[in-house]
Parts: structure tokens; sequence; C-alpha cells
């Protein structure tokens, strides 16, 4: 296995939405700096994005909604757990990051007086933003990663972050195509690889038929847990209320301010507001269980234009080959309902609370380390709040690395890099990595998807540690093999650490996200706070412990102001 | 250890007589990098049956020789 040694100013693991961003603005702010964007795809078509996005969930536009009026929603959304300085930043600078996205070229929807149409999905506020033509979202980011004249590596995959004394110094990666390992100094490193979309298995058993970007598999909160940092909230899982089988969103965003909404099978409503929270999905899986399914995204009852406007958006934008999907089997909106499902579960900030700990410059608690997007915990993120952290994150590094040198390399660390990375190559007929990876998820969902038992869980949370042997037995055929069996330490670290921390909080909260049979109820007392996952440096054991919120920046009654969706 | 090869119905279909021998872009934007050349006849094929049904090697595609199927267990 060559090496191949690199030194960089600033390093950008992940080219998707937070990634490019981050680059853009590092470079803008530092033109003098070596930048490099790592990605294991290609950055044109990767991550969430790669085929556009068909609205902005979280866009707080001057004359429509507040940055304080955003900071309350999503700290009643999110049961009072949050950082809100963090999530501040989305409100305050997400305008700004519209706006310079539109002078690169990216459409978003305007009313016939020329301003921004935003529309009403979440409790309160209007923060969603329609961009029907957004297809060519990530094409036109990469343009401007190229524009900027920012090195760019495509298909190297990070696995590990390189320390020294505590800070961040590197990383280790391998070319997925040519088999090379990488080791890339640099002095300051930002992970935004984006979710843990490859957690729990899709009812449909394939393994890539996930909500998320399956080459987003947790690889961000793994190497930052290796590395030392904290991650936060864990038990806060990512489920979505998705259409059956296919896994990608009905898209109630996009086709409720139409007219549609979600129905159970009466066809009646069951929610109060379609804005993807636990609580709403605690509703939805209650009606499910209700003897009152499925539940539908019902448009069947729209007029000819306006459900033929929806399809054009839907069909042209984000999952576009939904089209396709339904075509096979014979639906159409006009009669039929979009059947839907509570999928499996998944970690990600973006949609739901659970990541990297960062703090309002996107700092992780090891320095030179940032994280932004999916990974780092501002909860409720989603595509602005990954492009405005890749900017914090950036324009902060930038400032940090001036006064720094870079760090030696531990040779030995990398050799044991390069061992774990030889071990499936040198086990050609091992276990493929398509079975270690089903049955470690299908644990996933037998143990892990709630609502939570306690024996279940710390049954999961055994075999996810003994997985470690399992793990052992990989075998891989050649490059591209070998990243999947790579991929599926990240998946093991995500599950072991999913299942200590649903373990922890002994209390529900988030609705169906860490709802716990044996605690029903929330408990503030004992935890208005977050639950921090750490690597101890002394015996390499997972350790969790209770960490008190930041003080709020805004004053929130939480025993007043309840997020409750439920049609009485 | 004993290795088995089953068969399995993939997503992506090419059409050979339209695939170009000196393109790649397909290739090139996989996310899941699961799009290869056949070494015996030039032509694109699906390598590894990973695939997320996003499209992008559909649309970048110079010729429309590519077609994305709902992978089986979803269709
Ligand atoms: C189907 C879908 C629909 C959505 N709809 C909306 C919407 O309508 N509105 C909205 O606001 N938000 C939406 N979101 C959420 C939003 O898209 C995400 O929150 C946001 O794009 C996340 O950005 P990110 O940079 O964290 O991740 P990504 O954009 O996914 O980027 C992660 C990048 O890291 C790369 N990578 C992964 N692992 C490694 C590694 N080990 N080494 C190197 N590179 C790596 C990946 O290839 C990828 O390029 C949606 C998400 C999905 C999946
Ligand atoms: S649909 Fe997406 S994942 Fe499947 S082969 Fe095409 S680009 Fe790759
Ligand atoms: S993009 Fe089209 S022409 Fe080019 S290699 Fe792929 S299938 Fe062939």
């Amino acid at each position: 296995m060559e090496i191949i040694n690199l030194e960089v100013d600033f390093l950008v693991v992940g080219g998707g939405t937070a990634g490019c961003m981050a680059a853009v603005k590092a470079k803008q702010k530092s033109p003098d700096s070596s930048v490099l964007v790592l990605e294991k795809a290609n950055i044109r078509r990767s991550g969430a994005i790669a085929m556009g996005m068909d609205g902005v969930n979280t866009a707080v536009i001057p004359g429509n909604s507040t940055p304080e009026q955003y900071v309350r929603e999503i700290t009643i959304a999110n049961d009072g757990i949050l950082d809100q300085s963090a999530v501040h930043k989305t409100g305050l600078l997400g305008f700004d990051v519209i706006q310079e996205l539109e002078e690169w070229g990216v459409k978003f929807q305007k009313d016939n007086e020329g301003k921004y149409d935003l529309k009403q999905v979440h409790r309160v506020g209007k923060y969603v933003l329609p961009m029907p033509e957004g297809k060519d979202l990530k094409k036109i980011l990469s343009r401007q990663v190229k524009r900027n004249k920012i090195k760019v590596i495509n298909r190297v995959m990070a696995t590990r972050v390189l320390t020294q004394n505590g800070r961040a110094i590197g990383i280790t990666g391998l070319d997925v195509r040519s088999g090379e390992m990488y080791v890339i100094k640099s002095k300051a490193i930002l992970l935004c690889t984006g979710a843990c979309g490859r957690l729990g298995l899709p009812a449909s058993g394939y393994l890539y038929g996930t909500y998320e970007n399956p080459t987003n598999a947790g690889d961000g909160y793994s190497m930052a847990y290796q590395a030392g940092a904290k991650l936060s909230n864990i038990e806060c899982f990512q489920i979505n209320p998705l259409i059956k089988d296919y896994n990608g969103p009905a898209c109630a965003y996009v086709a409720s301010p139409f007219g549609a909404y979600t129905a159970n099978a009466s066809g009646n409503r069951f929610i109060s507001c379609d804005y993807w929270s636990g609580q709403m999905m605690l509703e939805v899986w209650r009606e499910l269980n209700s003897g009152q399914g499925p539940v539908h995204l019902k448009m069947y009852h729209l007029d000819e234009s306006t459900i033929s406007e929806i399809e054009t958006i839907l069909f042209d934008n984000e999952r576009p080959s939904r089209e396709r999907f339904h075509a096979g089997r014979g639906e159409n909106y006009r009669r039929d309902g979009v059947e839907m499902n509570i999928s499996e579960i998944g970690l990600c900030s973006g949609h739901s609370a659970s990541g990297v700990q960062v703090d309002e410059f996107m700092r992780t608690s090891i320095p030179g380390l940032y994280a932004a997007g999916d990974m780092a915990n501002v909860p409720h993120n989603y595509m602005i709040g990954a492009f405005v952290s890749g900017r914090v994150a950036a324009e902060h590094a930038m400032d940090y690395i001036k006064d720094i040198d870079h760090g030696d390399v531990d040779s030995d660390f990398v050799n044991t890099e390069k061992e774990r990375l030889l071990a499936p190559l040198n086990n050609p007929n091992g276990i493929p990595h398509t079975q270690v990876e089903y049955k470690l998820r299908r644990f996933v969902n037998d143990y892990l998807q709630p609502p939570k038992s306690p024996k279940n869980m710390k049954i999961g949370l055994e075999k996810f540690i003994d997985y470690k042997n399992v793990i052992d037995e990989l075998g891989a055929r050649d490059p591209h093999e070998l990243m999947r069996c790579m991929e599926i330490h990240f998946i093991r670290d995500c599950a072991e650490m999913a299942a200590k921390a649903s373990l922890y909080r002994t209390e529900s909260r988030w609705g169906l996200y860490h709802y716990r049979l044996d605690f029903p109820n929330r408990n503030d007392e004992e935890w208005m706070c977050n639950t921090i996952i750490k690597k101890s440096l002394d015996n390499n054991e997972m350790t969790i412990f209770k960490e008190d919120l930041k003080p709020y920046l805004f004053d929130v009654n939480l025993n007043e102001e309840k997020y409750d969706v439920s049609v009485a | 250890m004993a290795l088995t090869s089953n068969r399995v119905d993939v997503p992506v279909i090419v059409d050979e007589s339209k695939c170009l021998d000196k393109c790649k872009a397909c290739i090139e934007v996989c996310p899941l990098d699961v799009l290869a050349k056949n070494p015996d006849t030039g032509k694109a094929y699906m390598k590894y049956d990973e695939c997320w049904f996003c499209l992008p090697c559909e649309k970048e595609c110079p010729v429309g020789a590519i077609t994305v199927q709902i992978p089986f267990l979803l269709r």
C-alpha cells in the first residue's frame, strides 16, 4: 500500500453542502492559504444535494421572521436541548447565504412583487422557501469551488483524524479506486461528511435504499469520536415519515402549501403541522398503531393544475426517481395517496439533533478540529444551516491557523492505520461487506428502533461491542470493497454510541426519537442537559456523562410552550 | 471461507450500442462509485449493486445510454 503525503493549511473533509461553502469562504478570507477539499465521491454530484433541493427549510428572511423567532421555534421543537448561540447563527447568516447563492445562479421562488415567497410549514413561523428550479444546486456550488481555484481530491475517503497532544493535525485517507493511502497534514481540519445515513436497515432490505445519500455512513461521527472529540445527544435519532419502500420524502413541505396534507386511512388529518419533529413522528407512530394506517400524503382532493404543478417540482428535483417509482406501481396522485411509513433510524443534526458537539464557531472539543453540516450538533439545521456552519467554521479556522505550525505525525499511528486498512485486503475470501453490514444494521433495527426498551438496548449494546470480532472477518477484493468495509467500522461506532446514549437518558424526549417505554415522560428536572459521549484517553472505553446546557440567549418557557401537533 | 456468486437484478442498464468508448461521465459523477468500464467491450456497466437511484449518471450521459430502474427490492 503506497502512502501519499501532503501538507495544506486548511483541510475540508467532505465536499458536500457545508464543505463546498467552507472551502470557498476560506479561500476568500485568506487567498494565500492552501485549501484542500477531500471528497469520497466527486464534488460535482455528491452528498444530500446531489440532484438539487426543492426548498430551503430554515430561511430567516427579514420581513418574514427574525433570528430570535427562529431560535424560539427550534428551542420548542427540540424540547429545550440546544446551544441557542449556534442555532442563532443560522438565523443571522442564512439570508446572506441565500443572497450569495442567488448571485451564483441558484433560483429561489419569488412572488409577483419579486419578494421571496415563503411558506409556513413550521408550527409558528414561515421558514420554508421553495426552489422549484433547484436541481443544479450542486453543479453551481462545485463551479464556485473551481472558480476560486481550490484544490479538490475526489474519490479519497478520510478514515481517521491525526492528533498530537490533543490537537488535530491531519487525517489519514484511502483512495477508493487505487487503494493508495493518504496522510495529509493540516493546521486546521473541518469535518463535514454528512449524516449517519446507513445506521438502521430500510424495511426494503436494500442496504442503499436509505433516506440519506448512502455515501454518508457516519464517517465524521466516528472519526471525531475516535480522535477524542465530544459528541452530544446521540439518543436523539433521526426518524422520518417517508414514502413507503422508496424511502424518500413524501414531501408535505412542497405539497402542503398547495393544500395537500398528511392523512390517515380514512383520509382525515391527524397532525396539525407537517414540520418534521420527534413529536410529529410520535403522532404518526400512534396513528399506525391505532389501526388507522396506512398514513398517506393526500393530494387527490386537489384540482388537476395544482397536482401537475406539484408533480413538476417533485419529479424534477432532489429525488427525481420517485416519478418512475410511482409509475412502476401504477400510482397516480390524482387518485392515490402517497403511502408513507416510519423510516429506519439514522443520526443527523440537519433534521434532528445529535452529532459532534460544537460551539457557535463550529469548534469541536479538540483544538484545530471543526465540524459543520449534518454531523455537527446544531439542531434542525437543514441545508441553510449546513451552508452557514461551513462558512462560520472556515472563517474562524482561517484566523486560528495564523499563529500555528504543522504538527508532527506519529508514524506508529499511521502504521496501525495502515494495518487496519490492509486487513480486509489480506483476507480476500473473508465475509463480504454486504453480509456483515446487513446483519449489523438488522441488529440496529431489532434493538434500537423506537419505542425503546431497556433490555433490548442492553442486548443491542453488547452485540455492537461484540461485532468488532465480526468486522475482523471482513474480506475485500479491491479498493472499492475496502471502502465499504471501512464504512462498517463507522457504522458500528455509531450503533454503539446510539445504544449507549439511549440507555443513559432515563426519560423520554423528542417524541418518537427518544421514546422509552420504561420512562415514558419527559423529566426536565434531571434531564434538561446534554448527554456527552467521549472516548476515554486512559483506556479507550466509551464514556458518557451529563453536561449543562449553555445559558439561553432568549428566554423560552418550555412548560407553557409545548410542542403539541396532535389534532384533538 | 466458501464464497458463491449469486445472480442479482441490477438497477442500472446501459445501452451498449449508444455508450461511447472514450467517455467516462457516468463513472465520474456516481456518488456511490458503482459504475465502471468493461475492459473487454469499453462500455459502461454497473459493477457493484449499491445504488441510491439518484440519477446523476443518467442526467450526465451525453448520449442517453443509461436507464436507472428502481432497485428490485423497492420497486
Ligand atoms: C433526500 C433529502 C431531502 C432533503 N430536503 C431538504 C430540503 O428540502 N430543504 C432543506 O433545507 N434541507 C433538506 N435536506 C437536508 C439538507 O440537504 C442537508 O441538511 C444538507 O445538505 C447537509 O449538508 P452536509 O454538508 O452536512 O452533507 P452533504 O451535503 O451530504 O455532504 C457530505 C459530503 O461528505 C462526503 N463524504 C462522506 N464521507 C466522507 C469521507 N469519509 N471522506 C471524504 N468525504 C466524505 C460525501 O460524499 C458528501 O459529498 C434534505 C436531505 C435529504 C437527504
Ligand atoms: S443512480 Fe446514482 S447511485 Fe445509481 S448508478 Fe446512477 S449515479 Fe450511481
Ligand atoms: S456517460 Fe453514457 S456514454 Fe459515457 S460512459 Fe456512461 S453510458 Fe457510456
